[in-house]
């Protein structure tokens, strides 16, 4: 059964002619060409595949594109602006907070969630928002750091404006 | 890619249709909110559904509301909803520390209270790949006759691995099912089977719309959670222990285990033992052991089984004492082995 699909990704009306079953994950890269979010486990375990749905992670593996109509989504191509990186991507590729790089969107997704309802998170808050992402490489050190890197300069950028 | 098999979507805009559409199409037919508990088992061919059922659009199934007769929980609210409401962590701190240990925040937000409630029971020969299954031989419970945990059964032992399921059946939660012939509310206990394959005992119409839990009115509660890691897992224990308290006297308790069997599992005896009584370091560890008398974990899930049933002691004087306010120590709400 393929069903039209009218989505709002990173701001921009796109539609997509799909069969039912094809996950977000699989329409977001087979449909719409936005390959920025990475397929891992598939089943929920990984937290690869995050995107933001109204502002919050979810994972697009166990997301239908009927489900998530009339939701703005964000993938990790809509976090850079006019060509200058978001603070997190910034803070992550200074900081060597990506190394394979694979789980990284999702990271940054979900960090940048974290920081929209949590300006200056400590430590622990980072950790507990990024409970459901696994990195393979890096043993997490890096990333705390650079979120809370991008959160000061945020927080600075903020106060500046 | 481990894709989806094909089905129909339907999107009812109310209960009611839902459970029209659940009659009409039968077996063909299954429920889906959340999606995180079935999409997963589907990729694993687990479940072939023709046609899905969305709970997702129908607006009366989300939301907490409160009044004098207590608490009605949609039973689409997400698990993260559950456990932000002011209202829940006030006056069922159980149930928000239960619907905040399950999975994984991602999962906490596409994850609803009434699936939890129904999710599927686990078993190590079960919760595998396709490919897995056929290798070592079909169980019981999806495409074979036997069962790999206990070849002489005739039954299936896969585990209940809700966390929230124990906890609203410790707090004297009712569950309000709408069904195509009308609907009805039973207590939580009457929700279930002690059958790892047909382990809820609703029609396969019937949906679950609404969890209703009765005012607190003096009664404590406390889960706690037993996995590997401190995210993502499912419960291989959970203790969920409820207590109205008089002073430091018991006046009415309950205490209910989840992931020892089929179903949640009421340890009747040592909640009873505690009515009446003081409580005292003395009484928790008698109540703790006759507590761990029901817990019969079998060798199907992580972990050892003599391991999750010592520390099916461990957790219920830990639980008892956070309840009575006697706790030392750590007052993590879970262990991480």
């Amino acid at each position: 059964m393929k069903v039209r699909v009218a989505l709002s990704v990173n701001g921009e009306s796109r539609e997509a002619l799909v069969p039912v079953h094809k996950t977000l994950l699989e329409v977001l890269r087979e449909d719409l060409g936005l390959t920025g979010t990475k397929h891992g486990c598939e089943l929920g375990e990984c937290g690869t595949c995050t995107v933001l749905l109204d502002g919050e992670p979810v994972l697009s593996c166990l997301a239908l594109p009927v489900e998530t109509e009339g939701c703005r989504i964000t993938t990790v191509e809509g976090m850079a602006e006019g060509g200058r990186l978001h603070p997190l991507q910034q803070a992550f590729a200074e900081l060597g907070a990506a190394q394979c790089g694979y789980c990284t969107p999702g990271i940054l997704l979900t960090a940048t969630a974290l920081l929209a309802d949590r300006p200056s998170p400590t430590r622990q808050e980072v950790k507990d928002a990024l409970a459901g992402n696994l990195c393979r490489c890096t043993g997490y050190t890096k990333i705390l750091d650079a979120v809370e890197l991008a959160a000061l300069r945020m927080g600075r950028q903020e106060a500046r404006t | 890619m481990i894709r989806l098999p094909p089905f129909t979507y339907l999107a009812p805009g109310t209960v009611d249709a839902a459970a029209r559409l659940m009659a009409e199409h039968g077996r063909d037919a299954m429920l889906v909110a959340g999606g995180t508990d079935l999409y997963p088992n589907m990729k694993r061919r687990q479940f072939e559904p023709k046609v899905l059922v969305g709970l997702r659009g129908i607006r009366e199934l989300r939301g907490v509301r409160g009044s004098a007769s207590g608490w009605t929980i949609g039973a689409a609210t997400t698990l993260s909803a559950v456990t932000a409401h002011p209202g829940i962590a006030r006056d069922f701190p159980a149930l928000a520390t239960a619907a905040g240990l399950v999975s994984s925040p991602q999962l906490q937000n596409m994850g609803t209270i009434g699936g939890n409630v129904c999710v599927d029971t686990r078993c190590n020969y079960y919760n595998q790949s396709y490919e897995w299954r056929k290798a070592i031989g079909f169980c019981m419970k999806k495409d074979g006759d036997i069962c790999l945990v206990a070849p002489g059964s005739s039954r299936c032992w896969a585990v209940s691995s809700s966390d929230t399921a124990p906890v609203l059946w410790a707090l004297g939660a009712r569950v309000r099912l709408i069904g195509a012939g009308g609907e009805r509310t039973v207590p939580m206990p009457a929700l279930y089977r002690d059958d790892g394959i047909e382990y809820l005992a609703k029609r396969p119409d019937e949906v679950v719309a609404d969890i209703l839990l009765p005012p607190a009115e003096g009664w404590r509660s406390a889960y706690l959670k037993l996995r590997r890691r401190g995210s993502f897992d499912f419960p291989v224990l959970g203790v969920a222990v409820a207590a109205r308290m008089d002073g430091d006297i018991v006046r009415d308790a309950r205490i209910v285990l989840g992931a020892v069997a089929s179903l949640p599992r009421p340890a009747e005896r040592a909640a009873a033992a505690l009515v009446g009584q003081r409580v005292t370091r003395e009484l928790i560890a008698r109540v703790a052991d006759l507590a761990a008398g029901p817990a019969k974990p079998l060798d199907n899930t992580d972990f050892t089984h003599p391991y999750r049933k010592k520390m099916t002691r461990v957790f219920v004087a830990r639980a008892l004492a956070a309840v009575a306010g006697l706790q030392n120590g750590s007052a993590a709400s879970e262990e991480v082995a």
